[in-house]
């Protein structure tokens, strides 16, 4: 048996930014198939485009077209890519600076070995078919159609060269990008966690006493939240509690899975000094009261896992209400 | 200006923490190391910072959950850095100077290996233009090393040397992941990696944490014989874009050096994740040659992140203790090829 439980965990999240003139200039360009770089007041000619000059520190309003050829100034061989990269094979990345421009741009090159890039190689942009107004507008870089490449050979001048792809019909401007973001972990539970999932695949439920001060925490925690002190004792807790306080429920959200309205509340077992979450159900959501005593319905035993969903809700037991007294220090 | 210093370093470094991300587990024990060595109990921190981040640990609140590893009732000063540790004990440094407080424990914590380092990394760049790529932090070191050896500043027998050093010096390190000196042929003859970078150029990933004790004037007197005074913390910001800087430069870094005054260093611990980086910084801080670098193996040896700077001042502030040097350097960097930067120069005199 390992040491500690854990489960793959992907956090995703569609970041929407809003560009502002400046990169929102560079992105409505790339989406209509030209590089636009921005001139600084030292006149330098920098893609992408900075929004504020850096000596200035006045916007940046200078705009220039550049490439679509360019020099690669440095570049490094990515022999292991990783999700969501330009490529999931081999590839460089590669500074260039395009044709017409002082700054390199950072981005993909597609070569098919690490032999086949070198600084000072001409390279020319590889367009993505379908074209959004982001970075990933430019697929990549490759090296440059009808030049030999090396340090010899001649820049264009910027402009002159024709991009492959008509520009097409004028649209809107970009003023927005969504950038998706996805990470996947492996999480791992801590030893005491471990063990409270373990013991909830038996069917029970295990806390953790703080050997100072005694309170014995549910959900355990490592430590003793109230003083730091580790928590060595493991305690198993009955399946009976006291509602300590609830919310009803009444907005639908993403993936939820009961229909509202619908009942969640701190349960504080008998013996434990923290409460936990979870649900009130088999009774009326305006009779759920503070104090009310209830006990875990566990699912069927051959459902059961490492996880609190062995319990799927609480039901109240029909017991008095539990004194306001008792349960008032763990509000 | 009070007279600060550190009086108190605990760590624990590993390839592979099995634990959780909020890394508690870990925690305990080093608050009660410090404990020991301050003879202290939590009472007697006037203020707790720490640097970490969510991204690595891949929850929410993550450093709030660590919170439990110090024991909040009574309710405790505390504060929070998404960065490096070190910029925590910059935070924690000055809130002394404040005087609002006498002493501070700073710590860091973080679990690399729960995701993919140099993928999660991504996310600290230009989210407009280079987040959607995914450069990853080994490339980006990668292109900065290329960009070096093309300006004929460094070679790979220079960043073998470095690391051939390091992990010679790491055998002495009992808390080091990657350890064991062999030679600047033997490391040359290893296959690329990120070319022109190889593995051992690379910080391994690490999992770990670690935490300091600062103290001012005699409070740091009461707990250690030769407490190591802060005489000077600098921290500069270079700008992110990887086009508009010069990669084999760094500016920050530079400017935090004519911020201090280095004369006279015997030690530096700096904080070069990658080999390259290290021959960098030590042209950007003027270090003579007699100036030991990283003597504790440094971070090409083990590299926890957001815990990585805050050891390099632990290391060298334990030099001072030992009395092996009376005037130590400790670097922190952050951000994509050394972007960020913080120096601060450590005595034995205040």
């Amino acid at each position: 048996m390992t040491r500690t439980l854990s489960a793959p965990v992907t956090v995703a999240f569609d970041y929407t930014r809003s560009t502002g003139p400046v990169i929102g200039r560079f992105l409505t360009g790339l989406r209509d198939g030209v590089l636009v770089a921005g001139r600084t007041s030292e006149g330098r000619v920098v893609l992408p485009p900075p929004e504020f000059d850096p000596v200035t520190h006045e916007p940046v309003t200078d705009f220039v077209e550049v490439g679509p050829g360019g020099t690669v100034t440095s570049w490094t061989w990515v022999s292991e890519p990783v999700a969501a990269q330009p490529f999931d094979r081999p590839f460089a990345f590669a500074l260039v600076t395009l044709d017409g421009a002082d700054a390199p741009l950072l981005h993909a090159l597609d070569v098919s070995s690490a032999e086949d890039v070198s600084t000072g190689m001409r390279v020319q942009v590889r367009w993505s078919e379908e074209r959004v107004g982001a970075i990933t507008d430019v697929a990549c870089f490759e090296p440059a159609a009808g030049e030999t490449g090396g340090d010899d050979a001649e820049p264009t001048e910027a402009g002159v060269v024709a991009t492959e792809t008509p520009p097409p019909a004028p649209a809107d401007p970009i003023q927005q990008v969504i950038t998706p973001v996805e990470l996947d972990y492996l999480y791992a539970a801590s030893p005491e966690e471990s063990a409270f999932y373990r013991g909830l695949a038996e069917g029970k439920i295990l806390g953790q006493r703080c050997p100072a001060c005694h309170k014995v925490y549910v959900p355990p925690r490592s430590a003793c939240p109230a003083d730091g002190n580790p928590t060595t004792d493991e305690v198993e807790l009955p399946s009976k509690g006291t509602v300590t306080t609830f919310c009803i429920v009444n907005v639908p959200f993403l993936g939820q899975r009961i229909k509202p309205p619908y009942v969640s509340a701190y349960v504080l077992l008998d013996g434990a000094d923290i409460a936990f979450l979870h649900l009130i159900l088999d009774v009326p959501a305006e009779e759920v009261r503070m104090g009310m005593r209830v006990e875990a319905v566990w699912k069927p035993r051959e459902e059961w896992g490492t996880t609190i969903e062995n319990i799927s809700h609480f039901r109240p037991t029909g017991e008095p209400d539990a004194d306001y007294e008792s349960y008032k220090v763990h509000l | 200006m009070r007279d600060v210093a550190v009086v108190g370093f605990a760590q624990r470094q590993m390839e592979e923490f099995d634990g959780s991300p909020t890394c508690v587990e870990l925690l305990v024990p080093l608050f009660g190391e410090l404990y020991e060595q301050t003879g202290w109990t939590r009472r007697d921190i006037g203020f707790w910072c720490s640097g970490s981040s969510d991204y690595l640990a891949g929850r929410s609140f993550s450093f709030v959950q660590a919170v439990d590893a110090i024991g909040v009732i009574p309710p405790v000063n505390e504060s929070h850095v998404e960065m490096d540790a070190a910029w925590a004990l910059y935070e924690a440094w000055l809130k002394i100077q404040t005087g609002e407080v006498d002493t501070a424990l700073v710590y860091g914590f973080g679990k690399s290996s729960a995701g993919v380092l140099r993928r999660t990394l991504a996310l600290q760049l230009d989210p407009y233009t280079m987040t959607p790529l995914w450069p990853d932090t080994v490339s980006l070191a990668g292109l900065q090393a290329r960009a070096g050896i093309d300006a004929g500043l460094w070679d790979e027998r220079a960043m073998a040397a470095v690391v051939n050093r390091s992990l010679t010096d790491a055998e002495k390190n009992e808390y080091a992941i990657r350890k064991g000196g062999s030679s600047v042929e033997e490391l040359l003859d290893r296959p690329m990696y990120a070319d022109p970078l190889r593995k051992h150029d690379c910080a391994p990933v690490t999992d770990g944490a670690a935490a300091i004790v600062l103290a001012a004037d005699d409070k740091a007197r009461e707990v250690a014989e030769r407490p190591a005074w802060i005489r000077s913390l600098a921290t500069y910001v270079d700008p992110i874009s990887m086009g508009t800087r010069d990669l084999t430069r760094s500016p920050s870094a530079e400017r935090s050096a004519r911020d201090s005054d280095l004369d006279g260093v015997q030690v530096a611990e700096l904080h070069a994740p990658f080999s390259h980086q290290e021959l960098i910084l030590r042209s950007e801080l003027g270090l003579d040659d007699d100036v030991a670098i990283n003597p504790s193996g440094g971070p090409l040896a083990g590299n926890p992140m957001f815990t990585g700077g805050l050891i390099r001042f632990g290391e060298a502030a334990r030099k001072v203790w030992a009395g092996e040097a009376d005037k130590v350097l400790g670097h922190a960097t952050s951000g994509p090829a050394l972007q960020q930067n913080l120096i601060g120069v450590l005595e034995a005199s205040a």
